[in-house]
């Protein structure tokens, strides 16, 4: 037998042409670790388009994992192992992997026209020049049409199987199971008995040659957290489904509308499979009718949620400013893209922080938040329905493409453990008003059905308590106060903001906000390891500020603010705190490096 | 229930269109309707967009919601989808329905959300004061086409009916009788049912519809569709529609070589021959045509919101869900 080393964390970069299958055996690759224990964090990176030209950079897709026993917060700036499918793969990645590392090549994607079109010079094969490399050529085309020459299957059919080895291969080196992905095969080709064969007997065979490869083999052993039970959880989903337990939890039923858009029409997708749990999901013309019809199954009764991204945010707009003014509760999700306008749809970006917290007309005050990480985006979602039902308010929830396609190792909650959520229904009121409010600013919740409590209520301004509509001048300005007051009341709910690793004072804080946290984390670990008087502080709830985040600023002489945009919290944290916080901006539609912020702390400390 | 009446569906609002405006007779026969319809008042929604019909929500003592500009039909779905229980009006005018919600209002027929709307046409855009709108006639002259307007205007029911409409029907402001009638025909029938109703703004386009409202021009000018009956008009019923192939003609029976056989005979369920009638418009070659009133169309096929929660319930009874096992997903491991 193999002797198997012991590591304590890999980073494998899956590469090809988009049409490959990259994403798929990528999820595969994480669904198996996750079942491991491993703890893991994942990045996918694929083109706007669904099929790009073919062994080209442009067109390639990629699928990053680091995985672990030890702490995982980021992808990984450098990649272990790279699996490349073409040419194009490799010589776009190559830069990324780490001296000594393992590169599992697809041969047959190094012909000398796809080394051409990767720019290699035609007749040199790279994986022969790579003296530091541990290169694992392997003809997977090749063992893929030999094992499948009996199979009554088409040519493409069988070349797209290829994957299927290459992620049998890894597996072994690995020591992964196949059950998971045997599984799901067979939940895939439930009505095509040959394809599945197929696809199983390549998966195999790419394991069996990994035991006759006589390859050094690795284990990684499962992850040091609290004992529980976990499972492996993207952006999306978890949005999803702490949307879902949140109206079920507050006795309601959830009304999702969405229009197809990328990087967020998953949520659409979700939700529309989660029927079987009530969960009602509409897919609209168009984005205004999401957003609208998401607030008319709010004013019946419902949780309204909608979802989007940068373009489909725009269009809801105007929607957004009906919801606060009909003080309806309403969930809006924004998986934050490239932008301006259609910009980098497959992209992610954090550039529509400001337009959440501004972009609405009039004197408009929604709350904002934006989850850490997959996982905590679960929680996220739940306390934005919770805000959002319990003060009758739209609420927005930031989430962004790296995000929302990225998954990690999530200790799920039971039922039994969550948070109440009580919606505001009318009891018993003998001179009911639509727009009375009670000690914490919130009006009550009436629906259509309630007999001898018909009343009319809709965008334009109304009277104060009664909610007839009023042109008065004085009152307009009383209900302006009112509904920011009733915001504002919020932030008494928030949690603390704390510091998150480093002490409570020191030289530099670096605050971040959404997505950033894990990469910021695993930065402020080596920092500290090095002796840097450094800090890290992270903001989840955005809007209206948490209470205390002064005093955890004034403890320190320098305050960091990194966002994947030119600049926009440290517009408002300078607004509010008067502070001359340093900005550090990345605008490339891809996330941070552990190694980018760890170098920019070095250069101010 | 039956204990209603009109007044029981007025509101303490007072009324602010201007005196002599068509929506007042609409809205006094739809409040008269409403104690027949067999539903309580606090299961009646009426929503709306904005412009002057969009008012009407706040003058009904029922549930109401007057929203954004075109976006009623969006708000009555998430309404309807919510609680299917509820009876719901969308009430929207030309430039409302037409132009600034006119996508809202193709995809609600097309999947025939239980919900009645009623198209209030004045062809101009009153409250803002007087801007052409998309019904507005070519050559128009308004505030915004000082010149005359170039924009062909829409034909409101050929429109709805390409859109899928289940039910379409056309009335006035001018003709209470017929407008109550078509509201109840509107109100009973499952599925969008779309009313079309000519009404007078007398500020800024007096008279538009004159000649389909005024005792002397509207004989010869309107035709009276009743299900069953021959397609008859003028003072002495003289004139009558004829198909000939696919192409109507008007005819008169004066002319000794026609007789009643002759003569087109209203099927409200036939979409084609509603397809012809919807051309009765005006439209190049359709000038001598009078213009029809009455129910064009209707069609029984499955509500919207009957397979929104078919669909649901079927889920929950072949694959019953609960919340921990979702959150649990299919796979996952014990540290
Ligand atoms: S402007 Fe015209 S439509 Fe509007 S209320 Fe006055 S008369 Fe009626």
């Amino acid at each position: 037998m193999i002797f198997k080393k012991i590591l304590e964390q890999v980073t494998i970069l899956f590469a090809g042409n988009s049409g490959d299958g990259i994403q798929f055996i990528g999820r595969q690759f994480t669904n198996t670790s996750a079942f491991l224990g491993n703890n893991l964090s994942t990045l996918s990176d694929f083109p706007a388009e669904i099929r790009a030209p073919r062994d080209t950079l442009a067109g390639i897709s990629g699928f990053q994992i680091h995985f672990g026993s030890v702490e995982i917060t980021s992808p990984g700036d450098f990649f272990d192992v790279l699996v490349v499918m073409n040419a194009a793969a490799l010589k776009k990645n190559f830069p990324f992997l780490k001296k000594g590392g393992k590169i599992i090549a697809n041969t047959m994607g190094f012909t000398s026209k796809s080394l051409q079109l990767a720019g290699y010079t035609p007749d040199v094969d790279p994986l022969k020049e790579l003296y530091d490399y541990d290169v694992y050529p392997l003809d997977m085309i090749g063992h893929s049409h030999k094992l499948l020459q009996n199979f009554n299957i088409s040519q493409k059919d069988k070349e797209v199987a290829k994957n299927m080895f290459a992620l049998g291969f890894i597996y072994w080196l690995y020591s992964r199971p196949l059950g998971y992905t045997e599984y799901c095969l067979k939940q895939i080709f439930k009505k095509n008995t040959k394809l599945l064969q197929a696809n199983l007997n390549v998966l195999r065979a790419g394991y069996n040659f990994g035991e006759i490869s006589e390859t050094e083999r690795f284990i990684v052993k499962s992850s040091n957290r609290p004992s529980g039970i976990y499972r492996n959880v993207t952006g999306n989903q978890s949005i999803t489904l702490g949307l879902a337990t949140a109206a079920i939890q507050a006795g309601l039923n959830l009304f999702y509308a969405g229009y197809p858009i990328t990087p967020a029409s998953d949520l659409l997708n979700y939700f529309a499979s989660y029927k079987n749990l009530g969960i009602k999901s509409f897919q609209a013309e168009d984005e205004i009718s999401a957003i609208t019809s998401a607030i008319g199954a709010s004013y019946a009764g419902d949780l309204g949620v909608t979802g989007t991204s940068g373009p489909g945010m725009a269009l809801k707009q105007e929607g957004l400013g009906l919801a606060f003014m009909l003080e309806l509760p309403l969930v809006i999700i924004n998986v934050q893209r490239g932008g301006p306008s259609t910009g980098l749809p497959t992209k992610t970006e954090q550039s529509d922080l400001l337009q959440a917290i501004y972009g609405c007309h009039g004197e408009v005050s929604i709350p904002v938040l934006a989850p850490s990480s997959p996982s905590r985006a679960f929680t996220v979602a739940f306390y934005a329905a919770k805000i959002a039902i319990e003060h009758m308010t739209p609420v927005i929830l930031l989430s962004d493409g790296y995000l929302a396609n990225g998954s990690e190792l999530w200790r799920f909650p039971k039922t039994y453990q969550l948070d109440t959520i009580c919606p505001p229904f009318l009891k018993n009121s003998k001179n009911y008003s639509p727009y009375q409010r009670d000690e914490i600013g919130v009006r009550r919740w009436v629906k259509p059905g309630l007999a001898g409590y018909e009343h009319r209520i809709g965008g334009l301004e109304k009277e104060d308590e009664t909610g007839n509509i009023s042109y008065d001048p004085k009152n307009h300005e009383k209900m302006v106060k009112l509904r920011q007051k009733k915001i504002d009341f919020i932030k008494k709910k928030w949690p603390k903001p704390r510091i998150d690793s480093g002490k409570k004072t020191g030289k530099l804080l670096i605050l971040s906000w959404g997505s950033t946290y894990g990469i910021v984390r695993a930065a402020i670990k080596i920092l500290l390891s090095e002796g840097k008087s450094v800090s890290h502080s992270h903001l989840e709830y955005i809007y209206p500020l948490p209470n205390g985040l002064d005093t955890i600023l004034q403890n320190f002489k320098k305050v960091l603010i990194p966002e994947l945009n030119n600049g926009q919290l440290i517009h408002i944290i300078r607004d509010q705190f008067l502070i001359d916080a340093i900005p550090f901006s990345k605008i490339q539609g891809i996330p941070f490096t552990i190694f980018e912020i760890v170098e920019k702390v070095r250069e101010i400390i | 229930m039956d204990s209603y009446n009109k007044k029981n569906f007025s509101s303490d609002q007072d009324i602010k269109w201007c005196p002599g405006c068509g929506n007042y007779s609409i809205l006094k026969q739809v409040q008269t309707i409403l104690p027949e319809i067999g539903f309580p008042k606090e299961k009646i929604v009426f929503v709306s967009g904005i412009g002057c019909s969009s008012r009407f929500p706040y003058y009904m003592d029922t549930f109401g919601l007057h929203g954004i500009h075109g976006r009623a039909p969006a708000l009555a779905t998430g309404i309807k989808l919510a609680n299917p229980d509820l009876n719901v009006w969308i009430i929207t005018g030309d430039g409302d329905g037409l132009s600034i919600g006119g996508n809202h209002l193709i995809h609600l027929l097309r999947r025939n959300l239980d919900v009645n709307i009623l198209l209030f046409n004045n062809e101009i855009y009153g409250l803002t004061k007087g801007q052409h709108s998309p019904t507005s006639k070519l050559g128009f002259k308004t505030k915004s086409s000082p010149l005359g307007t170039i924009d062909n205007p829409f034909n409101p029911l050929s429109l709805v009916l390409g859109a899928g409409a289940s039910f379409i029907a056309r009335t006035t402001d001018r003709d209470p009788k017929h407008l109550r009638e078509m509201l109840l025909r509107a109100q009973e029938h499952r599925g969008t049912s779309f009313l079309e109703i000519y009404q007078n703004c007398n500020v800024f386009n007096d008279g538009v519809f004159e000649n389909f409202t005024e005792k002397s021009k509207k004989v010869n000018q309107t035709l009276y569709l009743k299900q069953g009956e021959l397609m008859r008009f003028g003072s002495k019923k003289q004139y009558g529609i004829r198909l000939d192939g696919i192409y109507p003609k008007v005819i008169s029976l004066q002319e000794s070589s026609y007789s009643f056989s002759d003569i087109w005979t209203h099927d409200e369920n036939d979409r084609t021959k509603a397809e012809i009638l919807t051309r009765f418009f005006g439209t190049p070659g359709y000038e001598k045509f009078p213009r029809p009133f009455g129910v064009f169309y209707k069609e029984e096929r499955p509500t919207y919101d009957m397979l929104f929660h078919d669909q649901i319930s079927l889920a929950q009874k072949n694959h019953p869900m609960s919340l921990d096992i979702l959150l649990s997903g299919d796979l996952h491991c014990k540290i």
